[in-house]
């Protein structure tokens, strides 16, 4: 969709296209004639050019969910924490969530800006072995808004994966928005190069949620991503008087362990809605490192070991595979 | 594009951030007003994640044709309530819809010329969150029909509140005017002992809207009745008397009611 002319209709099939001077939206256009004559490019170079960009990064690991304000941001944010303890790996955090950033907040790090570097975007460092990108770090101020249409976000996306310069990561985590559209065409597009591990799908208990969510599966299945698994986030609620538990979204329908069953799809744990949690977000810091006592954190660090083995085994499966060891040195 | 003409109000229901309960309120809001007399409309233009059709019980629905276009399926005898979703036009409720910019903005445009809504007092309108091709199509489609203007809703945290501060830019950008912020899932009371936890904190909304000059339209708590009244596609306002989001709510339709009064 990047190949988008400026003056071209609104439904512009792009000029890349198979469609292109041929759709209904071409009629009329003044580029009509120059696209159904030329020759088409075939895929767009930025695939390869991300794939070796991308050679020396393990692990790639998507966070999806159907559904909005289930704790993506949250699990991607302490994923990479959780991964970081361990001094000899290196994370990196994409957020491509172009119209709602709030990754930066979430890793302490708003404010901060990226820095052009001779072969790319530096990415921010929140710790030593734990770097950080977001369109948060170009705006201007925190009220300005990123109005774009899909297209635009697109071409974002694409700059992202091939413009920063990561060096040697052993896991890169994508934070995405919610839903099926733009963003999550563009990263399975621009990375079908290379290659991403899986995705962890993140939902709440209750059907209103499970309802989107089953929408995402579909999704993946449609694109033969990898999943890796189910987290269930929000799953009860710990009174921090009394210390009881009580349950805020009912699963009407069995939550997501009952779907995944239904489904097929690996169960990866689920986490109890902590208030402790809220807060280390709107501060910027590390739940892990915070709240240690949490029942969350318990639950959580099962989740990230399960998705650590899945990796490995991923990567294992595909050097059996393709018969080759993976170089990543 | 007439079919708008015979709308008194139009109401868009905003957020920057997802799982606000956007569509909660736009859920809670249309049937408040319905049951102050109103005829009103809920148009749902979240293409991939629509919620409205499963809110209303009302899955598995289809849309019928009339020679002036598409007829809103009815929730209730009296044709005073109607509802438009993308919901349903799927064959099966897992589809996935993966469109890409400009097949969302064919089907809102159709969403917004071709439902024949008729005589309405109030339109509805729920969104997906962000500020993007549905909000960007939504807008300029609706600038000539004068809306009342955006509801913002947000939960109390600094992330979400946010979120929401993009989301004024957007109204101020695009010119529509800005009806007030809603505060959602304010405060939790533990069943067991009554203490009222602050989950997701407590008053960003309220300060947002102050420092932004704009109404402040109320505090809704929350309330594992409006979850589970929304799961099952009840009316939580008839079913629930007594449950604390309850009174939040009805506070809150009055100040919807009361948009119909203002006019001349
Ligand atoms: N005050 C409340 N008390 C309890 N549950 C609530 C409350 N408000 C919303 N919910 C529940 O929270 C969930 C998310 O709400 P909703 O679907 O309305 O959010 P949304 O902003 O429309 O999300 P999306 O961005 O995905 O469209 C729903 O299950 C809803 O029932
Ligand atoms: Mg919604």
């Amino acid at each position: 969709m990047e190949s988008v002319p400026e003056n071209a209709p609104e439904h512009c099939p792009g000029t890349q296209s198979e469609l292109a001077g041929k759709a209904s939206a071409c009629e009329g256009c003044p580029n009509q004639g120059v696209c159904s004559s030329l020759p088409k490019l075939g895929p767009d170079p930025a695939i390869e050019e991300i794939r070796q960009k991308l050679s020396k990064v393990k692990h790639k690991i998507l966070v999806l969910s159907g559904k909005g304000g289930v704790g993506k941001s949250t699990l991607t944010a302490h994923l990479a924490h959780a991964l970081a303890t361990d001094e000899s790996k290196q994370i990196g955090v994409l957020d491509v969530d172009i119209c709602g950033p709030s990754m930066p907040r979430i890793m302490g790090a708003e404010g901060e800006t990226v820095h052009q570097s001779g072969s790319g975007w530096s990415p921010v460092y929140v710790r030593d072995n734990l770097a950080m990108m977001s369109i948060g770090f170009l705006l201007g101020s925190p009220d300005d808004a990123v109005i774009w249409r899909g297209a635009k976000k697109s071409g974002m996306i694409k700059q992202f994966l091939r413009d920063v310069d990561w060096e040697e990561l052993d896991y890169l985590l994508v934070d995405t928005p919610p839903g099926t559209s733009d963003e999550h065409l563009a990263l399975i597009q621009f990375l079908s190069g290379a290659g991403i591990d899986g995705a962890v799908i993140v939902t709440t208990p209750q059907e209103v949620s499970l309802t989107d969510v089953r929408k995402e599966i579909n999704f993946c299945r449609k694109t033969s991503l990898p999943i890796i698994g189910i987290v269930e986030n929000m799953s009860d609620f710990i009174c921090p008087k009394c210390h009881k538990s009580s349950v805020i979204f009912p699963p009407t329908t069995g939550g997501a362990l009952k779907m995944a069953e239904t489904l097929g799809e690996k169960f990866l744990g689920s986490l109890p809605l902590d208030p402790r949690i809220a807060k280390c977000c709107d501060e910027g810091k590390s739940f892990i490192e915070e709240v240690p006592d949490s029942p969350a954190v318990t639950a959580f660090m099962n989740i990230v070991e399960k998705v650590v083995s899945y990796c490995n085994e991923f990567v294992k499966k595909t050097e059996a595979e393709t018969g080759e060891a993976m170089d990543f040195s | 594009m007439n079919h708008l003409s015979s709308v008194k109000h139009v109401i868009i229901v905003l957020s920057g951030k997802g799982g606000v309960g956007k569509s909660t309120m736009a859920v809670q809001i249309t049937l408040g007003l319905h049951a102050a007399g109103k005829k009103v409309g809920l148009l749902d233009v979240d293409l991939c994640g629509p919620s409205i059709p499963k809110m209303f019980n009302l899955e598995g629905r289809d849309i019928h044709q009339c020679s002036e276009g598409w007829l809103p399926v009815y929730v209730d005898k009296e044709q005073r309530l109607g509802v438009m979703s993308i919901g349903f036009l799927l064959q099966d409720l897992d589809d996935a819809v993966v469109w890409r910019g400009p097949k969302k903005n064919a089907m809102i445009k159709q969403f917004l010329g071709d439902v024949y809504w008729q005589d309405l007092d109030y339109l509805i309108i729920d969104t997906p969150p962000g500020t993007s091709d549905e909000h960007i199509s939504v807008m300029e489609a609706l600038r000539a029909y004068n809306p009342d203007g955006a509801v913002l809703v947000t939960t109390p945290q600094a992330v979400a509140v946010g979120d929401v501060r993009r989301e004024l830019t957007f109204c101020r950008k695009t010119g529509i005017p800005v009806v007030g912020i809603i505060e959602n899932m304010s405060g939790y009371v533990c069943p067991h002992c009554s203490e009222c936890t602050n989950i997701f904190s407590k008053g960003g909304g309220k300060a947002l809207a102050q420092q932004n000059n704009v109404p402040f339209l109320g505090s809704i708590p929350i309330d594992r009745h409006l979850t589970l009244s929304l799961d099952k596609g009840e009316n939580f306002l008839e079913s629930n008397p007594g449950s604390p989001a309850l009174a939040a709510i009805n506070n809150l339709v009055k100040r919807f009611i009361a948009l119909d009064k203002d006019l001349p």
